[in-house]
């Protein structure tokens, strides 16, 4: 955490995968603990299939809601060469909590662009921490690829500060106000992310 | 959307710029809100349009959005306008002599200024309003004032009978920020008061109004003076002092927490004497404005030393890692280091949606020559990239259908037997498409047009407009025929047609017929987007491996739902080499729209086995 006691939070994906909305479950979770939060998009036509990236700023006081380059705490991937694309946003020694799903665009599929081999060596090489593991699978698994952003949210549950609980009480509220049916299974989601990183973390340290 | 309560008073809510002014908007008693879509102003209406005791409308266009509003503050109710910052170009007719009637009720406008240029076609900076039609303008940092400059705004205006510019820009609008909201207030319409001598514009009765405009000048830049939106922090570090405003001031802020800052909240007419007295008290005076010199030229005009867009860029904003090395610069302190450079990763553009009905114009129109094809704004916009490269211009709104004809009437001697055609959304067509076509038609045109009717405003998430037959919360509302609307333009009736732009050899054959006819032919092509409620999904697609040959025609229609797997080059008989493409379609993705089964015929393509478990494949 920088001087100010502002933390920066990145989440990085592609539009239509609820990187927003995950964004403002966590701010809305930062908010509950009293903090002062602001949560903002760099997102070209977000809607299908471009570029988003989400920041959230959360402390006693936030001014810009830009977090940026090289001061960002956390990096979430929902994506894996989106996490890729934006790492150099961390600070040195950042930690990168990313899903090793790997969407591929019409540029690469038409061959005008070569998609990375491996991000995830890529990431690493500059020295970041990473955690990976497979959100898309997992929600799947769960029944709904939709879940994706409930994964993710309970892989950064442990790499917050603050407890697990406010994080999820943010998601179930949520889903309970507007999707009552679905409360139970995201609750399932964000235990598995949350198991998916652990796991990964310890593979990360072996 | 559904009507939800709204948040009692007092709540302290998480929201982005555009909903804190609809809250406030709402809480001012406002009566009458009108707007057309634009990213990123569209939220506004959207969100008041979920709230009661309010009358909300998608207008056709943003002018008559701002005539639906002066008629209502005419009335003498509080009216509200929005719109993105290119909307303005368009209402600013009405806007030019509204200046000189003034208003009754409180009237205000908030413009959307796209700085960074996240989804427009230009970057304009919508201070120039202000200044231009003699209006004063607020400016708003974040979604807190946002809220709170929105009911002064009201006040204002009554108070002054003027309406008032509320300027935003995509990091206000789209930033989520904490506001506490409060109660609202009634307000009733003092009603329409007759008075020729003020509300009928004739140069007469203009020409006496102009007068009182200065005098009001004089008195809103008093009001400047003394408004407590524009405010003073002393800061210890005297070296930089900062005037600056909007989301610029919390970059500021953010950079340099000891520097004075004079922040603009009620920024025109600029408070000249309160700026000079500031300047006197640091050593240098930097103006962070977004985008253009305004405030930088005003001060210079009146003699007031600064520096602006001498050390700062004119385009984009003005975040930190933009101002603390031009400042460091500046002071002759060392740069701060660049952090690390960012990963050589691919583009993303942004793409059609799956099965989307533009899709099969695109493969259409990319398969016939020596055409050049004047286009317009929306989601068909995109058919200008990969793979269809099928657009040649856009400009703005509605002018495919100017242009077009320009292209026919100013063509050169080597183009005089290239086809032009025009492509224009329904939305667009509405907006201002119409009057092009008319002129088109009355001026003998050459022009091939393609009306898009997917019945929705596509590109800014769906809206409903006149073509769609609903209205802004979803109910019934009177639905345009559009083949009759363009008849009764003149058109003639045997060169309008209504093709289903999923069945391709219709498309391809109606496009090719009508292109060869020296007139206008409007072919008018029916089918929802896949975003709206009317879009029925059908049984998905898959591809058989053992089927496809790798011709490649399928990714040719570029559904994001097929997959290029594998590349391998091969040599024809002819000797030629050729790429083959192989590919899957994900199914789970896939609507079953039927278009890329036409052009595959080795009838790879086939209805997915629903029985087998979803593969999730890997590249
Ligand atoms: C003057 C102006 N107002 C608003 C916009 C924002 N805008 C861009 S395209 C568009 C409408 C697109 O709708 P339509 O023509 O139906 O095409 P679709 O996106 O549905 O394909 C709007 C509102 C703009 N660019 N310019
Ligand atoms: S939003 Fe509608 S019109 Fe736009 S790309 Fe998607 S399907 Fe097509
Ligand atoms: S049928 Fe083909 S073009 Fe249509 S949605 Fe499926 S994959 Fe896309
Ligand atoms: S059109 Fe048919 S054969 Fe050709 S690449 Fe596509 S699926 Fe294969």
């Amino acid at each position: 955490m920088p001087d100010n006691n502002v933390t920066n939070i990145l989440v990085v994906g592609i539009g239509g995968q609820g990187v927003m909305t995950a964004t403002e479950i966590l701010a809305e979770a930062a908010i509950a603990l009293g903090h002062d939060a602001k949560k903002t998009e760099v997102a070209g036509m977000a809607q299908r299939g471009g570029v988003v990236s989400s920041h959230l700023r959360f402390g006693p006081k936030v001014l810009s809601p830009q977090i940026m380059a090289g001061t960002a705490d956390l990096l979430v991937g929902f994506e894996s060469a989106e996490a890729m694309r934006w790492c150099h946003m961390l600070r040195p020694g950042g930690l990168v909590l990313m899903n090793t799903a790997r969407l591929v665009p019409p540029v690469v599929d038409i061959g005008l662009y070569e998609y990375p081999d491996d991000p995830l060596a890529e990431i690493k090489a500059r020295g970041y921490q990473v955690h990976a593991f497979d959100a898309m699978a997992i929600a799947l698994e769960l029944g709904d690829v939709r879940l994706g952003n409930t994964v993710m949210l309970g892989a950064m549950a442990d790499h917050l500060p603050f407890p697990a609980e406010v994080l999820l009480d943010a998601i179930l509220k949520r889903f309970g106000a507007r999707k009552p049916h679905m409360v139970e299974v995201n609750r399932k989601a964000f235990e598995a992310g949350r198991a998916a990183a652990k796991m990964a973390a310890e593979e990360a340290v072996a | 959307m559904a009507a939800i309560l709204p948040a009692p008073s007092n709540s302290r809510l998480l929201l982005s710029g555009n909903e804190a002014v609809a809250r406030a908007v709402w809480e001012s008693g406002c009566k009458v809100a009108a707007a057309y879509p634009g990213t990123p102003s569209t939220e506004m209406l959207e969100v008041l349009s979920t709230y009661p005791d309010i009358y909300t409308e998608w207008s056709v266009n943003e002018k008559v959005s701002l005539e639906v509003a002066i008629g209502a503050a005419f009335a003498g109710s509080r009216s509200f306008c929005c719109m993105k910052h290119v909307g303005m170009n368009v209402a600013s007719d009405a806007l030019m002599t509204l200046t000189l009637t003034g208003v009754i009720g409180g009237l205000v406008i908030a413009i959307a200024d796209d700085v960074g240029l996240s989804s427009s076609q230009n970057e304009q900076d919508s201070r120039y309003w202000g200044r231009f039609a003699h209006i004063p303008l607020f400016e708003p940092a974040d979604s807190q004032e946002a809220y709170e400059m929105t009911k002064i705004a009201f006040d204002f205006s009554e108070k002054h009978q003027v309406p008032v510019i509320l300027r935003m820009t995509t990091r206000i609008n789209h930033v989520k920020a904490l506001v506490t909201v409060g109660e609202r207030m009634a307000h009733a319409a003092s009603g329409f008061k007759k008075e020729p001598a003020r509300w009928v514009m004739t140069p007469a009765g203009a020409g006496k109004r102009i007068p009182l405009m200065f005098e009001r000048d004089k008195t809103l830049r008093a009001e400047a003076e003394i408004s407590p939106l524009n405010t003073i922090e002393n800061g210890k570090d005297k070296r930089v002092g900062f005037v600056t405003s909007g989301p610029a001031y919390m970059h500021v802020r953010e950079s340099f927490p000891d520097a004075p800052v004079l922040k603009l909240g009620f920024s025109c007419p600029i408070p000249l004497e309160k700026i000079r007295a500031f300047a006197k008290t640091v050593e240098k005076l930097v103006v962070a404005e977004e985008v253009e010199p305004l405030v930088e030229t005003e001060l210079k005009a009146a003699g007031i030393e600064c520096l602006g867009k001498d050390i700062l860029p004119k385009q984009g904003e003005l975040a930190p890692n933009v101002l603390r090395p031009a400042i460091a610069k500046l002071l002759g302190e060392p740069i701060p280091e660049m952090p690390a450079t960012p990963a050589q990763v691919f583009p993303r553009p942004p793409t059609m949606c799956v099965a989307c009905p533009h899709l099969g114009v695109y493969y259409t129109l990319a398969q016939i020559k020596n055409i050049t094809i004047s286009g317009d704004i929306g989601c068909y916009t995109l058919g200008a990239g990969h793979p269809w490269n099928a657009l040649d211009t856009t400009i703005s709104m509605g002018a495919s259908m100017g242009i077009a004809l320009g292209l026919d009437k100013g063509r050169a001697e080597a183009d005089k037997d290239k086809r032009i055609l025009a492509v224009i959304g329904d939305s667009t067509f509405l907006h201002m498409g119409m009057q092009g076509l008319l002129d088109m038609v009355y001026n003998g045109g050459n022009v091939t047009v393609l009306l898009l009717d997917n019945r929705a405003v596509g590109m800014t998430g769906g809206q409903s407009n006149p073509g769609t037959g609903r209205d802004i919360h979803g109910q019934e509302a009177p639905r345009v025929d559009f083949a009759k609307l363009v008849e009764s333009l003149g058109v003639k009736k045997e060169r309008i047609h209504v093709v289903d732009p999923y069945v391709l050899p219709k498309l391809f054959k109606t496009i090719r017929d009508e292109i060869k006819i020296p007139e206008v032919s409007v072919i008018i092509t029916d089918q929802p987007c896949v975003l709206v409620d009317d879009y029925k999904k059908q049984k998905p697609f898959e591809v058989l491996d053992e089927k496809c040959t790798g011709c490649g025609n399928c990714v040719d229609v570029g559904c994001p739902a097929i997959h290029v797997t594998r590349r391998e080059k091969v040599v024809k008989p002819s000797g030629k080499e050729v790429e083959l493409q192989f590919v899957r379609i994900e199914t789970s993705a896939c609507t079953g729209c039927n278009l890329c089964v036409q052009p595959c015929a080795p009838e790879a393509i086939v209805h997915a086995d629903l029985t087998k478990p979803i593969r999730l494949v890997k590249h």
